[in-house]
């Protein structure tokens, strides 16, 4: 789940980094009197904001409700700002970038940092960039600090500032289950190194641990976050087509042999293990209120049998009708019975794959 | 011979009295697995299947001289089950349980590289050597004994192209399920070193998806030590950007990560890509 940055910003200062001192507003009128600057910051989960305008300043009173009345509200690439972070001006004298992330290829956590820092970490070169992996088991160590200090240049008594950083980091990343704490830009101010920006990706798989944390969900549709609540995985697509299957790696497969034949998917809906009736008519449901025009459902049946989940498709659709044509593709174990309960209820079931992606996209009106 | 399971497998079952333990031990047993043993804590002197159950595995271990290990057990204590599983000398651990927290995954990996044990998943569906032994949840009936190795990322995905092999009077010598998770036991390239050492595997299909890099790795590493033909269907071509695509690990994030990437990759290295997945069968019939 990723988090707004004013909930990373308070993960960070309860693990000890140091943030700037801000607060949250919904309304103009919630602004505290202050002196001198401060910044005005959209809190949207999508990267680039200050380029799309959601980051301001204001020095006076009028001057911060004007901006915060432009900003509540605004859209930036599809969200919606609900929410400002209000933070005193700081005096920056160099940007940096540090993120911990768990890294695929050695299994292991990953600690970047660049002296480049306040652009994506994309647009780096490679030998501008630090990498060490950091052992799950063994965590950061003094020497992975005192490489880092000297690859950014740093002098003993910023390294020993820098280290404390990097351990308060490992120290999030690790008992907050993140897949990703990232710092940019990390600045140094006369005060000393602060993260003036915060991104925190916490492991879905991992929530259970971390019930305090409040539900970030807008990076989901409506219907989305419905089939999330109903354990059931579903991506929204912008195609016609509502694709169902069983097991994500199929699921995928079914949408890439539609776009073979000129179909476009309008949904991912991975049915799973299951071949609980409940379940197909839960996801048959959550289908029938998508976008689509045609429903192309894919089963390879094995421990999950093809004829159980063919009456779980009957029963899901006579409980309640769905409004677009079903083609179905079924194959494997209990097949030819599966088939014949489909086709008792007027569904055209397939053997091939492409047979049936070939009937789905004409269906649609594709192609 | 096959890869990592085969007659010599003396399979331990961790949750074998849940709903799943259950169901499996029967369908491995039927495979021909030779299931020695079950651990649940506070079940031990139970049967199920006709298999004793241990409250520990180092009970289990000691009575039955168990070398291998399915990991059923809720996604909170896999952890735990596996590092029992460990401690108590297992070397290869199969963890089937979805949903394993990520720094869990990692540390439990590290610690089986420290041990010298090896882990497969978590989240994947477990291998088969037809004819020799089952340890997983793949359905018995699509396998046929022969010379192909599969190694995937997939489950239900996997059982299809196997299926379709079989269908063409192709058999497999081992498949294998590594999981989609970010961090997984074992790896594409763990497996092609396997699948090259094997005598008894001529042909390799690897079923790869979007996400990570491990595809390209697998290139890299193809085209420096493996010598036998190497077939691949990549999912998720046409998956749109920063969505997670059913498994935690197929997503495409900052650009990283495409089915075309992986794809390229593979193809540059002399691996057949086939467009999709029933099309492998043809392509190794083509060569055959």
């Amino acid at each position: 789940m990723k988090l707004y940055e004013y909930m990373a910003k308070d993960i960070f200062r309860k693990h000890g980094i140091p943030v700037p001192e801000g607060y949250v507003i919904e309304r103009p009128d919630e602004i505290r009197p202050f002196e001198g600057e401060i910044v005005l910051k959209s809190q949207v989960l999508i990267g680039g904001r200050g380029k799309a305008g959601g980051i301001k300043f204001a020095s006076s009173m009028d001057e911060a409700k004007k901006v915060a009345e432009q900003l509540l509200g605004m859209d930036i690439k599809g969200y919606k700002v609900k929410k400002l972070l209000i933070e005193p001006k700081i005096k920056i004298l160099k940007e940096y970038y540090m993120s911990i992330i768990v890294d695929r290829s050695s299994r292991e956590a990953m600690l970047i940092a660049s002296a480049e820092g306040g652009v994506e970490i994309e647009s780096v070169p490679d030998e501008k960039i630090f990498k060490r992996t950091i052992n799950p088991l063994i965590g950061v160590q003094p020497n992975v600090v005192r490489a880092l200090g000297y690859f950014l240049g740093l002098d003993k008594e910023q390294t020993k500032g820098i280290g404390k950083f990097v351990y308060a980091l490992w120290d999030a990343f690790t008992k907050m289950d993140a897949d990703l704490a990232e710092i940019n830009p990390l600045v140094l101010t006369p005060e000393g190194f602060m993260a003036a920006d915060a991104k925190f990706i916490i492991n879905d798989d991992s929530m259970f641990r971390h019930r305090d944390i409040e539900l970030v969900e807008e990076e989901y549709t409506p219907l989305e976050r419905e089939a999330r609540e109903k354990g059931i995985a579903f991506v929204q697509l912008d195609g016609n087509i509502g694709v169902i299957a069983n097991g994500a790696g199929l699921t995928m497969a079914t949408l890439d042999v539609l776009s073979l034949y000129g179909g476009k998917a309008g949904t991912f809906l991975d049915l799973g293990g299951t071949d609980d009736p409940e379940k197909v008519s839960q996801a048959f449901g959550i289908i029938g209120e998508a976008p689509i025009d045609v429903v192309f459902l894919n089963i390879f049946g094995g421990i999950t049998k093809c004829d159980t989940v063919a009456k779980g498709v009957v029963q899901a659709i006579e409980k309640k009708p769905l409004k677009v044509p079903i083609v179905a593709r079924i194959k494997g174990v209990n097949e030819e019975e599966g088939k014949e309960i489909l086709k008792n209820a007027g569904i055209s079931a397939f053997s091939t794959l492409e047979d049936a992606a070939k009937e789905a996209v004409k269906q649609g009106g594709g192609a | 011979m096959a890869v990592l399971v085969n007659k010599d497998t003396k399979l331990l079952v961790q949750g074998i009295t849940g709903h799943q333990g259950r169901y499996h031990t029967m369908a491995m047993k039927e495979f021909g697995t030779n299931v020695v043993a079950g651990v649940t804590p506070g079940k031990a002197g139970e049967t199920v299947e006709g298999v004793p159950v241990f409250n520990t595995v180092q009970d289990a271990v000691d009575s039955t001289g168990a070398n291998t290990s399915i990991v059923f057990v809720p996604a909170p204590f896999t952890m735990d089950a596996v590092l029992e599983a460990i401690d108590a000398g297992i070397e290869l651990v199969v963890t089937i349980t979805e949903h394993v927290p990520v720094h869990d995954a990692m540390k439990m990996v590290s610690y089986a590289k420290m041990k010298g044990a090896r882990i497969i998943g978590p989240n994947c569906p477990g291998l088969a050597s037809p004819g020799k032994a089952k340890v997983g949840i793949l359905p018995n009936m699509v396998f046929k004994e022969g010379n192909v190795g599969v190694v995937s990322k997939s489950g239900t995905l996997t059982y299809e192209i196997v299926n379709s092999l079989t269908e063409a009077g192709i058999g497999q010598s081992t498949t294998v399920g590594i999981g989609g998770d970010p961090v997984t036991g074992t790896s594409f390239i763990d497996m092609l070193e396997l699948f090259e050492k094997d005598p008894e595997t001529e042909r390799i299909v690897m079923v790869g998806e979007i996400g990570g890099t491990a595809e390209e790795e697998a290139a890299e590493y193809i085209k420096e030590h493996v010598t036998k033909p190497v077939y691949a269907y990549i999912a998720g071509r046409t998956a749109p950007p920063g969505k997670r695509m059913g498994h935690a690990g197929a997503i495409v994030s900052r650009g990283r990560g495409t089915a075309e990437s992986k794809i390229k990759a593979l193809r540059s290295v002399g691996v057949k890509v086939a467009k999709i997945p029933t099309e492998i069968a043809e392509l190794i019939k083509e060569d055959l």
